[in-house]
């Protein structure tokens, strides 16, 4: 069980490590780090506090109090991977009514200095 | 291209990737059939020679900076038509599959119904059509699952060849589904109350170059299509567009 939640805090400080490491690059914006820092934080701190894991997992009727983490992990992952989907869909939406505004535009430029 | 000078001109797209074989003799059919009538190609980032073709078959070209598909294609040349001012607007795909002599005709019934869209149709008057087994059960099923939703029998519900009037081009310059858009457009029609025909049309075989929807895209294309006419069922901004 410690080899596990050890683990899984070695994982959370990698992930907030690549994290704050992009965000100083600025390969990651910051409103978009967000998600990432609190689930790498959340998970930090249940794998640390034996107590509140064995809360949670009572609180979802587990026996084994890792697999409370574990299915904990695997939700902010889901809510996180679903937020930018929706992030993704917004901005290939973006994208496209850009992409036609510009031809749209280069065209009517065109046969403006044809006409000219 | 001009304005258009009135609210009955007419302007014929054609979307075009990877057509470089085909496309020259489609404007040049296509002109020959409606003189008078501007062509404008629409160029989803060919890699090939197709917007050269284009131009110099006498169509105007409108290039897209990069790769959209097959619905950013089309959506932007209804944008481009709109901001233009025509009244009409007939797809012909630049494939050389539709016979440009059936123009006049989708024309006509858009005139003469009032109604929003016309779809050229292969099937109708139980014709028999150009087309794969595979596309064939597709039809079949996409007709099987349209029917109760449009409230009509659509019999070639993958057509391109289609004309829609501004009425149409207004609601498609918002909304236009962007991947395989034939079947959705129906439902975002039938959202806003729209009305559509099928006249019977015929249907070549395509010039040159293979069909975008492969034998290994047939299942995602069945199931992105069905996904994609449920959620155009329940999309909440259709509620705003009823008359």
């Amino acid at each position: 069980m410690d080899r596990l939640l050890n683990a899984m805090t070695v994982l959370s400080l990698v992930l907030m490590a690549i994290i704050l490491f992009s965000l100083r690059r600025s390969h990651i914006r910051v409103e978009y780090s967000v998600s990432w820092l609190a689930a790498s934080f959340i998970i930090l701190v249940l794998s640390r506090s034996h107590a509140l894991l064995a809360w949670l997992a009572g609180f979802l009727g587990l026996t084994y109090p890792p697999l409370a983490l574990v299915m904990l992990v695997f939700c902010v992952f889901l809510v996180v991977f679903y937020r930018f989907s929706v992030i993704i869909s917004d901005l290939k939406d973006a994208n496209i009514a850009l992409a036609q505004r510009l031809a749209i535009v280069e065209f009517q430029l065109e046969h403006s200095h044809e006409k000219q | 291209m001009k304005r258009a000078s009135g609210p009955n001109e007419v302007l014929i797209i054609i979307p075009a990737f990877n057509e470089e074989a085909a496309i020259a003799t489609v404007i040049q059919d296509v002109r020959s059939v409606m003189q008078t009538a501007p062509v404008l190609v629409i160029d989803d980032a060919s890699i090939d020679t197709t917007c050269a073709q284009a131009v110099s078959a006498g169509a105007d070209v409108l290039r897209l900076p990069h790769h959209l598909g097959l619905g950013g294609c089309v959506q932007a040349g209804y944008k481009l038509a709109f901001e233009l001012g025509y009244g009409y607007v007939i797809r012909v795909d630049g494939d050389g599959q539709h016979d440009p002599r059936d123009i006049p005709r989708i024309l006509e019934t858009l005139q003469k119904t009032g109604y929003q869209m016309v779809i050229g149709s292969r099937f109708n008057d139980g014709a028999t059509a150009h087309t794969s087994f595979a596309r064939a059960m597709g039809i079949r099923l996409f007709r099987l699952v349209l029917r109760p939703i449009l409230g009509k029998q659509v019999r070639d519900p993958t057509s391109g060849f289609v004309g829609v009037n501004r009425e149409a081009l207004s609601v498609f310059t918002k909304s236009f589904p962007l991947e395989y858009p034939e079947i959705e457009t129906l439902v975002v029609l039938q959202r806003r109350r729209f009305q559509f025909q099928e006249i019977p049309v015929k249907m070549r075989p395509r010039q040159a170059g293979r069909s975008s929807i492969t034998a290994a895209k047939s299942l995602y294309y069945l199931v992105h299509v069905l996904l994609g006419v449920f959620v155009n069922v329940l999309k909440f901004e259709g509620r705003r567009w009823r008359k």
